[in-house]
């Protein structure tokens, strides 16, 4: 009963720190664990905001010196030209080494398929998975957080795959105090997510504080698009719009940047960081919910696609 | 746009981060009362509702079932119970939090265990019908094994009970006797209905008696730092900082997190295991050179001697610097489904130290229901509290537990598979701890 005499009281000790303090220092730590524990890390790195976080958190981890960590992109070959523009200029920035897997080259190969709803964000588990065993990859850092879906919520931040870089729910390590557990065969790998903890008004907000450049597409622009499954779809060579469905140019602005053919534009007028922020603290609707339809496939789908090795 | 600009200039102001973890029994009402606290501090959005109500009605269900919104793997919602430990996130103008929903079945001790490991509270609920029963006692038993500094007993279906103050006072005392025994340092008992919503986010306008915080704003207000002080000051090195560049040719840091107390610049340490000291000549706070750094700060810490150190190592201050030892005692909750034995050969990792040690005895295994121990068992199995040494193959610096939880707590790993055996706190068994603290009236804080 003696402790309670030592206690300060949050709003009167000099020692508490902000909640993007603890966020970034829990972050920093998983980054420096990996870099610590294991032989061939990579990043997932999208040019999305998430990704773009990880490697900013990456480069403070590490500074002076460079990361000790190579990036890889699953480039659907829907990508955003803004965004592969903006990936490929802050890798030369700082110098990194970039791996690209191409969804593109597996339809063109006879590997993969295209699907009929021509969406081919689930078709990027193969060529992850495939470049992960073929560069030997240990640690694959995924900027996924536990706030975005509920299979997520679930999720390690250590995650270990087996060699088909498959995600079993129901056997995962338990994860105790910050003593993360990396063990692994030869052959399997650990996903990392040092984002766990973080909520999408945190990343915004912490992109804001630490004054860390995004792609264009985040902000409010003029584009064209067309409505399908009610969500504005980019227009493009991708495979959009239908005979059916008009294009229209409207004022919007992305929340999540993935693949073209399933990620939405939300209608904005937001063209600074402050009046994003603003935004997205009063919207109702979650950013998955907002703007990706392979979320509303079914209510498993994020956890069917996990377990297939999907980040 | 809804919310007004004070309300979002607050919302978005600087604030804290609280972690705390849910423990209680099936029907308790745990759900419900997780689902109230999201959904009152709105932090269940429109898209996330309707697919609750969408999935309710494709069951049958006439009323939203708001377990769904936390029940996220497919064999959850099947089996409609919660079996693996969720992380849930939401946000009021004064606090941040890090919920860890942990389900309450007897054989999910391990999961109450890691959400409790690194919650600063832990609400324990209660069904004021059935007052305190085994599993509230196993729950208290836990919290009180992790050291968790803040417990609150949320006595929950006050409304069946007619809002009665003599049902409530009778559940709290009761429980907060048991709890001081088992040495949890501070309790807060709250009579509550999770869903008529007394008392959580909203004061009860059915319990004029009660003059205490809503469970809401206890969360908000609850103290989470402590006076650094009364902390051994301990840095794992978990990385060592050497860019060998043009621009810095002779930089050396040692990366790492502070896991308690604070160094400053100019202060000696200690280098452990070796024993070596030097003095600290600089502290990077990712990008910025400071003075001074606390726990749970990232820092790269450089100092004025090239002397060896790697990962593994702990910085102490050398007025301060644990002793080292390779036998460990300890308590440890067995995690994994293979058991834990005598003679066992196993992998101790103990902060950024990964080291091979041999279970040399298992002295006792504790039952949870009456903290009856039981003695020699010879192994451990899934969900078994116990002690036991272990002796390592080098020598570690260990804390007690009950002074420091990051630089006490350690893993116990199969060096086969990697499994993650059990987690282990070092030193005295929290069943002694009302002894120690009879003995030693004055102890210091404890540090998390």
């Amino acid at each position: 009963m003696t402790t309670v005499a030592h206690v300060h009281d949050t709003t009167d000790s000099p020692f508490a720190l902000s909640h993007l303090d603890s966020l970034e220092s829990e972050a920093v730590h998983i980054f420096r664990e990996v870099a610590g524990e294991f032989e061939r890390p990579v990043i997932l790195f999208s040019g999305g905001k998430d990704s773009i976080v990880m490697l900013h958190l990456a480069l403070k981890a590490f500074a002076p010196a460079a990361i000790p960590f190579t990036l890889l992109h699953v480039d659907t070959g829907h990508n955003f030209p803004e965004v592969l523009e903006y990936r490929d200029r802050v890798v030369a920035q700082h110098g990194l080494r970039l791996h690209v897997a191409s969804v593109q080259e597996y339809i063109d190969a006879g590997k993969l398929r295209e699907r009929p709803d021509g969406t081919r964000n689930p078709l990027q588990t193969v060529p992850l998975t495939e470049a992960i065993q073929q560069h030997r990859f240990d640690a694959v850092f995924g900027g996924g957080r536990r706030d975005e879906e509920k299979a997520r919520a679930k999720e390690r931040v250590f995650s270990l795959r087996d060699e088909f870089s498959q995600w079993d729910p129901r056997r995962q390590r338990p994860e105790l105090w910050q003593l993360y557990n990396g063990r692994h065969a030869p052959g399997e790998h650990v996903r990392v997510f040092p984002l766990s903890n973080w909520t999408e008004l945190d990343v915004w907000q912490y992109i804001q504080r630490e004054a860390i450049e995004l792609p264009e597409i985040y902000f409010a622009h003029e584009r064209e698009v067309f409505a399908r499954s009610g969500m504005w779809l980019t227009a493009g060579d991708w495979g959009g719009p239908k005979e059916t469905e008009t294009v229209e140019t409207r004022l919007v602005r992305y929340r999540t940047v993935g693949d073209m053919s399933c990620t939405g534009a939300v209608d904005s007028d937001a063209t600074t960081l402050d009046a994003v922020i603003a935004e997205i603290a009063a919207s109702r609707l979650t950013e998955r919910g907002a703007t990706r339809a392979d979320d509303k496939m079914s209510e498993a789908a994020m956890e069917d696609r996990k377990r297939e090795g999907y980040f | 746009m809804s919310t007004s600009t004070e309300q979002l200039s607050e919302q978005l102001a600087a604030t804290t981060l609280l972690r705390f973890a849910t423990a209680g029994s099936v029907d308790d009402g745990k759900s419900t009362l997780v689902g109230r606290l999201l959904h009152d501090s709105k932090s269940v959005l429109a898209d996330q509702l309707e697919a609750v109500e969408h999935a309710s009605r494709s069951r049958g269900q006439e009323a939203p079932d708001l377990a769904l919104l936390t029940d996220g793997l497919r064999a959850e919602r099947e089996q409609g119970i919660t079996i693996d430990v969720a992380y849930r996130y939401f946000a009021t103008p004064r606090r941040r939090f890090i919920l860890a929903d942990t389900p309450g079945h007897v054989q999910y001790t391990r999961n109450m265990v890691t959400g409790a490991s690194t919650a600063e509270l832990a609400v324990v609920l209660v069904d004021a019908r059935n007052g305190v029963v085994e599993q509230t006692r196993r729950h208290a038993a836990v919290a009180a094994l992790l050291r968790v500094p803040h417990v609150v007993l949320a006595v929950n279906k006050m409304d069946l009970v007619d809002y009665q103050e003599s049902v409530f006072a009778a559940i709290a005392e009761e429980f907060t006797t048991y709890a001081s025994e088992l040495g949890v340092p501070e309790i807060t008992a709250i009579p509550i209905s999770a869903l008529a919503g007394d008392n959580v986010v909203e004061p009860s306008a059915n319990m004029d008696w009660y003059g205490g915080p809503t469970v809401l704003e206890h969360l908000e207000t609850v103290p989470v730092s402590h006076d650094l002080t009364a902390c051994h000051a301990r840095f794992p090195v978990q990385y060592v900082i050497r860019p060998q560049t043009a621009e810095h040719p002779d930089y050396r840091g040692y990366a790492g997190q502070i896991a308690a107390g604070a160094f400053r610049v100019g202060e000696q340490i200690t280098v452990l295991p070796s024993g070596k000291t030097s003095t600290i000549t600089g502290i990077d706070a990712l990008g910025e050179s400071v003075d001074i750094a606390w726990a749970p700060q990232s820092v790269t810490i450089r100092l004025a001697d090239d002397i060896d150190i790697s990962r593994g190592d702990l910085l102490a201050p050398s007025g301060d610097a644990p002793a080292t030892s390779q036998d460990v005692v300890a308590t440890v909750c067995h995690v994994a489904d293979q058991p834990l034995t005598v003679g066992q050969r196993v992998l101790l990792k103990h902060t950024t130290r990964t080291v091979k040690a041999i279970v040399k005895e298992i002295p006792s295994r504790l039952t949870l229901d009456d903290l009856s121990q039981h003695p020699e068992p010879g192994q451990l199995v899934a969900n078994d509290i116990g002690q036991v040494k272990v002796r390592t193959a080098e020598p570690l610096a260990l804390d007690a537990y009950a002074d420091s939880r990051r630089t006490g707590s350690f893993l116990l790993i199969d060096p086969a598979d990697g499994t993650t055996l059990a987690a282990g706190m070092a030193g005295e068994s929290f069943v002694s701890a009302k002894a120690a603290a009879d003995a030693d009236d004055d102890a210091e804080g404890w540090d998390f």
